[in-house]
């Protein structure tokens, strides 16, 4: 369990987060997202021990960081971000290293330690200093790191950022299997991880908490959620029979690729109405969709809104 | 292990890694050979004792132990490892003791390997090894003191240069506030007892009292003291700066 209580830091002037409030159990995997600058590193930071609230407090499993920190950092794996970790050691001394910190007992240890560098796929990099990894391996080291003491709570500070596609895969099918009974927070910037990792996201703009919502309805605030798009020759005259229909709002016609959209009005249904209507015109339809909604469309609208109003 | 000892571990392998351990070792020994048996009246005094090798002692410190103890944790703040470090579970204070002790032990390493002149000085005639020993002790005190201070500038920047530098300047001043030639110039200038008072702060006071062979639990107190004082800023440092 992840709660935090009007976290709040201030930097002189600037608030860099503002009295942030989420709140996330087991079995949640909790985006934290927002622009560049937004204050999600600074946030994790603070629920991690290595910054100290201002104002307010977070609290892990139960444990209150200001007060019980140890407990706190017990109970939680933290991947920071960029990953650091100590360049001169080798995997294994880094990797035995943190279980010495995390008081691992050697058979408990031997166990996890095995089964982490199977799961992370390290095993042919054990003996290489972490100097000389190459970046999607030190990201991986930096995980093993977090998930060895198999905490209940995992805070991963953009865990995929640097990763080509197909480690970025890994890394997501690593973090499914550990979401079950375990709570994770992940800061990222993009739009897919969303998709792809988290049942719930909280937006932050400005330090503030902008939204907090599961992915499906933040689409739903979309523009775009329950609009229909086709692609079709000569499709010109259907446009206009189209934009009659009752349920309809409005039409855009994408200029470069002849793309029609279809936006329905407010809580309508217009799939079938267009569907029959462009058959009844005898339209070769080659393709046509129906909209979910756009992240990246609501995640502007969101943070570019707030960033005008709140900072001065 | 406690973390700690886990982190007192990993900072001694990490002298060993890298090629400032051998470079210091190497630096030193040479030194302190040299300075002993050719800057210094060793021969001449045709006294078997070792005083011309522990005189040179808190120079030597002065610029070697700066060396040792600057990145204690300016490279720790310098790569991002520091994050890390303090989201473990363990308090400032056993991170800060863990790399203190790996570099008291350090410097504990070279002081024992220059066992070659404590030979030297025993083949040569029958010299008080009590007194020697009571030197050693002193000297590995008095390094204890200066990594201290090191470590707890090392916690005010990130700039491994900026840590040597400061760490050298305090220590000088440490050493020259005992000098009979600084005391007198402030002799004339301060009131008599804040003058008798900054004198017991001199390292070199209480360092040569051991190297005669005195070893007074007020010199070693003297010691203990600082060092943990220097510890104990250390920690208040990091700790303000966690709350910046």
């Amino acid at each position: 369990m992840i709660e935090t209580d009007k976290l709040t830091k201030r930097y002189g002037h600037l608030t860099a987060v503002d009295a942030l409030s989420i709140y996330a159990e087991p079995g949640q995997v909790l985006g934290l997202l927002g622009p560049n600058g937004a204050g999600k590193t600074t946030a994790m930071r603070m629920i991690a021990g290595f910054l100290a609230p201002s104002t307010g407090t977070a609290r892990v499993c139960g444990y209150d960081v200001r007060k019980q920190p140890l407990k706190a950092k017990r109970a939680m794996g933290y991947l920071p971000e960029g990953a650091p970790s100590y360049g001169e050691m080798t995997v294994r001394e880094f990797l035995i290293f943190i279980m010495r910190m995390r008081g691992l007992r050697s058979e408990v240890g031997r166990r996890r330690f095995d089964e982490v560098v199977g799961r992370l796929q390290l095993e042919d990099a054990l003996n290489v200093s972490v100097d000389t990894l190459s970046k999607g391996l030190r990201r991986r080291v930096g995980l093993a790191q977090a998930i060895l003491h198999d905490p209940p709570v995992l805070m991963l500070d953009e865990p995929t950022d640097g990763l080509d596609p197909n480690q970025k895969h890994t890394v997501r099918q690593l973090i499914d299997a550990m979401a079950r009974e375990r709570t994770i927070l992940i800061s990222t910037h993009l739009l897919e991880e969303v998709h792809a990792l988290c049942n719930r996201v909280v937006i932050i703009a400005g330090g503030k908490l902008r939204a907090d919502a599961t992915p499906a309805e933040l689409e739903a605030r979309s523009r775009y959620h329950g609009a229909v798009s086709f692609s079709a020759a000569g499709s010109g005259l259907s446009q206009e029979m189209l934009g009659r229909l009752p349920q309809v709002a409005g039409i855009e016609v994408d200029p470069l690729d002849g793309r029609v959209t279809v936006f329905p009005k407010p809580g309508a249904r217009i799939l079938e109405a267009v569907e029959s209507l462009l058959r009844q015109q005898g339209l070769e339809v080659s393709e046509i969709q129906l909209e979910r909604g756009r992240l990246d469309e609501v995640f502007r609208q969101i943070t570019l809104g707030a960033e005008t109003g709140a900072q001065p | 292990m406690s973390p700690t000892m886990a982190v007192m571990r990993r900072e001694l392998r990490s002298y060993f890694v890298t090629p400032v351990a051998y470079v210091f070792l190497v630096i030193f020994l040479v030194l302190a050979g040299i300075l002993t048996f050719y800057a210094d009246d060793f021969y001449d005094r045709r006294i078997a004792d070792l005083q011309p090798f522990f005189v040179m002692h808190p120079w030597l410190y002065l610029i070697l132990v700066p060396a040792v103890s600057m990145r204690t944790w300016a490279e720790e703040a310098k790569s991002g490892t520091l994050e890390l470090l303090q989201t473990l579970p363990l308090t400032l204070w056993q991170a800060m003791l863990g790399k203190f002790l790996a570099a008291w032990l350090f410097v504990g390493l070279a002081l024992l390997l220059t066992f070659p002149i404590w030979i030297t000085v025993n083949y040569l005639g029958s010299p008080d090894n009590g007194i020697i020993i009571a030197g050693y002790i002193g000297s590995w005190l008095m390094a204890g003191a200066f990594l201290a201070i090191g470590a707890c500038l090392s916690t005010v920047t990130s700039s491994q240069v900026v840590a040597f530098i400061l760490t050298a300047l305090v220590c000088v001043l440490l050493i020259l506030v005992g000098q009979a030639e600084v005391m007198d110039f402030f002799q004339g200038v301060l009131p008599r007892k804040l003058v008798n008072g900054v004198a017991h702060l001199s390292m070199l006071r209480h360092y040569e009292a051991i190297a005669r062979g005195v070893l007074d639990v007020r010199d070693i107190i003297y010691f203990v003291l600082t060092i943990a004082a220097w510890l104990t800023a250390g920690v208040l440092v990091l700790d303000m700066k966690r709350s910046h």
